[in-house]
């Protein structure tokens, strides 16, 4: 018995008993001797007897426990259903051209005018009967199958149309051909119409091949992002570095990455350092600089230095892979405004079958003679100049550009409900910290009472301050280390007081550290500093007043610096007629100066963060639609509460849940360009439901006979065709115009 | 009104009234899905409408017969599942539907429907 091993990965799998289930399950098969799944990867490695088991089997077994299993076959799956496609492209365009070349000699043979200078061969009708033939039965036999497919389920589409409208037209043309004298007896002229079937067929088989084309386009996104996956990686193993595939990398490797190559997986930087080009995933367009301890995103471009580092998110969990998942579900979503052309799609075919027979009926008895080829060319035009494919392309081809756009510019949107939402919204509410800056408190100024110096008051904070976890105690204690102060011993004693303060002693003096109020409280003039804490408070810092034996001795001024696109991005919003918010939990003074260095006019000041959401429903109150930009972990009631919630992703986590729309970089200038997205995209939309509704509402009644009373015109149901032909191609290419637009964050 | 307007006005009446029952007077049965379920898409899916446990995974596995591309794709909207249907071919689609209630699925055009019941 000869035994095979194969490795392939899992899909889904998310705890150590998914491991024991997909192994049971994978061991039962019978001919498999060994299982193993590994949980970090997300592979299977399975022995078995190749003449026993299929990759089938196996894929069932995985399945029947709830995973996917991904066989190598179905990692090639993919450019292997492209080649179909492209397969069935050509042959769709063979199709199409022979029946608009057998249809054009027909028309040269029966065209009145054009007719009489054709070969006396091509007027003949059992020539034209003989070349219809092949185009109805076998370019056209796609219509036949899905026609009866359609109606073994007692619906129908498209298709139904089709094959009626051509039906019904070579069936009489035929009925004209082989019993003309019984015709003639009935009064009406033995006149085929196989240019009308053949034609018809030609133009919609030609329409189907450039929609096809077309609609490849407005789902490529997807494949743009896969693509951009490295293929191989260099992991370190026993000092030796070796090339293995993407997928065999496990978090925790120690991977190298080279000048100019490509970084293989989510991770952290342990040694070198280089500029990063990160342009194909976050938007942005500046190459980030980065070193030891700083996050890397994989499928970013390493540009001039060489690095390592250490992987910390692999297969499914990697920015990337999350980036994917959550295009794919936007694309899968639907926008509200779709569900009118959903309810009308299911009802539209049967009503045009039952419209084109009342055409038929009204035709025959109230209109001019001959009425039956009258009311039968009228009944072909009414069936083949309906389209319900553009109702139903108008929508879902727009979301998908734009979902697909967005992401290229490293704006995900949640669903195509958000993506309709954010274009009303007129007020852009801002968490300050961590959003509108960087989050990261550093120390401005400080300055010392006469007599002592700076160094002095931060050598006392840093002795208080060491273990402190404040951000702002974290800043003091950073600038004290950047000024090489030596590290302090432990305070001899320390006390904190939440939101005020602390107290301790420190070389034997007693020292007060922390708000004005609190230090008022411990019996301490603060007056003597008044002017420079309130030249402190008016620059935006936050002020730590120092007091050493009940004596104010000097005041610290730490800010957050704000992010440098801030200003810009703020400006870009009130440009478009948007009302900026800030709201912060700092000190009202502290708001002011930052609101105003920023251009905001209007701040809700010292709001905990429990009350952020409260602020932004006060604002729907007024009347407002709200967008609310945070970083969405604290923030996320107030996300939630908005009617769009946008989050500026932190690391390489970019699924956050309670965002309608994430921010993969750290560039605010992409708040502006997500609504201006949205509101492309929804012109877009509108634009192609009111042609596809207007294309059906005024054509269906013209090809139905409604202009004939008045100037006695008729819609030729080659025109027809054509028309309807154009009606879908129109919709996914106004759709595919959305890609023209350059945008810039 | 001539014999042959009047039979052409009562055969058009009689169409009308059969495709309007024909297409809009059709039932469906729902079909209890296990953890896996076979939906064949040929003109349609079959079984159009699907029973199955709140919070229970289920795969449906979609096989496609039909070439026309309006069953190219398979869209779940409520669950956010677009999915390209090989042509010949059998796709996984693993859902577990967070709450009770209708999930309706269409083609990627919105001609052919069907219903995903969570109970």
């Amino acid at each position: 018995m000869s035994q095979t091993t194969k490795t392939f990965p899992i899909k889904g799998m998310h705890c150590a008993s998914c491991v024991t289930l997909i192994e049971g399950a994978l061991r039962d098969v019978h001919g498999v001797s060994t299982a193993n799944v590994n949980l970090a990867n997300e592979r299977a490695t399975v022995t078995y007897d190749p003449a026993q088991v299929t990759d089938e089997q196996l894929r069932s077994a995985v399945a029947s426990v709830g995973y996917q299993a991904l066989m190598s076959d179905e990692l090639a799956h993919e450019d292997a259903e492209r080649a179909r496609k492209r397969r069935e492209l050509v042959a769709l365009r063979f199709r199409a051209l022979f029946s608009l070349a057998l249809g054009a000699v027909i028309v040269w043979g029966s065209f009145p005018g054009i007719s009489a200078i054709a070969p006396a061969l091509l007027r003949n009708a059992w020539f034209q009967f003989a070349v219809a033939i092949p185009v109805q039965f076998w370019a056209g036999w796609q219509f036949y199958r899905a026609t009866w497919s359609s109606l073994r389920h007692r619906s129908a589409n498209m298709d139904t149309l089709v094959t009626i409208g051509t039906s019904v037209a070579f069936i009489y043309s035929a009925f004209m051909t082989i019993a003309p004298h019984l015709v003639q007896r009935l009064g009406i002229m033995p006149e085929p119409y196989f240019d009308v079937s053949t034609v018809i067929i030609g133009l919609i088989l030609l329409g189907r091949y450039f929609e096809a084309r077309a609609k490849a386009g407005t789902s490529e996104a997807i494949r743009k992002l896969l693509g951009l996956q490295a293929k191989t990686a260099r992991v370190i193993r026993d000092g030796q570095e070796i090339d293995v595939p993407l997928a065999e990398v496990a978090v925790d490797d120690v991977l190298r990455v080279r000048p100019g190559e490509k970084v293989p997986v989510d991770g952290v930087i342990l040694e070198g350092a280089s500029a990063i080009d990160e342009s194909m995933v976050t938007g942005e367009s500046i190459p980030a600089d980065k070193g030891p301890g700083d996050a890397v995103i994989g499928a970013t471009v390493n540009r001039n230095g060489s690095f390592t580092f250490r992987a910390t998110k692999i297969g499914s969990e990697t920015m990337l892979a999350q980036i994917v998942r959550l295009v794919q579900e936007a694309q899968g979503s639907k926008a509200p405004i779709q569900r009118l052309a959903d309810t009308v799609s299911s009802y539209f075919v049967p009503v045009v079958l039952m419209l084109a027979i009342a055409t038929f009926a009204l035709w025959y008895v109230v209109g001019p003679e001959p009425s039956l080829p009258f009311a039968t060319l009228s009944m072909v035009a009414v069936l083949i100049i309906a389209c319900p494919c553009a109702m139903g392309l108008a929508t879902p081809t727009a979301i998908m550009v734009g979902t697909g756009l967005g992401a290229e510019h490293g704006i995900l949107i949640k669903d195509a409900e958000a993506l309709e939402i954010a274009h009303t919204v007129n007020t852009v509410a801002f968490d300050k910290t961590g959003t509108l800056t960087e989050g990261k408190p550093r120390v401005t100024r400080v300055v010392a009472r006469e007599g002592r110096g700076e160094a002095d008051i931060l050598a006392i904070e840093y002795a208080l301050e060491r273990s402190s976890s404040h951000p702002v105690a974290a800043a003091i204690v950073a600038e004290a280390r950047e000024r090489g102060l030596a590290t302090p011993p432990e305070p001899e004693s320390f006390v904190a007081v939440p939101g005020h303060g602390v107290q301790g002693v420190v070389r034997e003096m007693s020292v007060r550290a922390g708000t004005e109020r609190f230090l008022r409280a411990g019996g301490i003039d603060t007056a003597v500093m008044r002017a420079e804490i309130d030249q402190l408070m008016d620059e935006g810092n936050t002020v730590t007043l120092i007091a050493s034996d009940g004596e104010l001795v000097g005041v610290i001024g730490v800010a957050d610096t704000e992010r440098a696109t801030a200003r810009q991005a703020v400006a870009q919003l009130v440009r478009r007629g948007i009302e900026v918010v800030m709201i912060t939990g700092d000190h009202e003074r502290v708001a002011r100066s930052v609101a105003t260095r920023l251009g905001i006019t209007r701040f809700v000041a010292q709001v905990l963060p429990e009350q952020k959401s409260a602020q932004v429903e006060a604002l729907q109150a007024e009347g407002k639609r709200v967008a609310m930009v945070g970083d969405g972990i604290n923030d996320a009631p107030a996300l939630a509460a908005a009617d769009i919630g946008i989050a500026m992703a932190s690391g390489t986590d970019v699924a956050i849940e309670a965002a309608d729309i994430t921010l993969v970089s750290k560039n605010l200038g992409a708040i502006a360009v997500a609504l201006d997205l949205s509101r492309r995209t929804l012109r877009t939309i509108r634009m192609n439901l009111v042609w596809a509704f207007g294309y059906n509402i005024v054509l269906i009644p013209v090809a139905m006979g409604a202009l004939y009373p008045v100037w006695g015109v008729l819609l030729n149901p080659m025109l027809a065709s054509a028309a309807m032909a154009f009606s879908s191609i129109s919709v996914v290419l106004n759709s595919l115009l959305l890609k023209r637009w350059h945008v810039r964050v | 009104m001539s014999t042959d307007e009047i039979a052409v006005v009562v055969i058009a009446t009689i169409g009308i009234a059969g495709i309007a029952w024909f297409f809009f007077g059709k039932r469906t049965r729902a079909v209890r899905a296990g953890t896996v379920i076979d939906i064949v898409v040929d003109g349609g899916y079959s079984p159009d409408t699907i029973t199955v446990l709140v919070g229970k995974q289920t795969t449906l596995r979609f096989f496609r017969k039909d070439p026309s591309d309006c069953l190219e794709e398979v869209v779940i909207a409520d669950l956010k599942i677009r999915r390209t249907l090989a042509l010949g071919e059998v796709t996984e689609i693993t859902l577990t539907p967070p709450r009770a209630g209708t999930y309706r699925f269409s083609c990627g055009m919105g001609m052919y429907h069907g219903a995903i019941i969570a109970s």
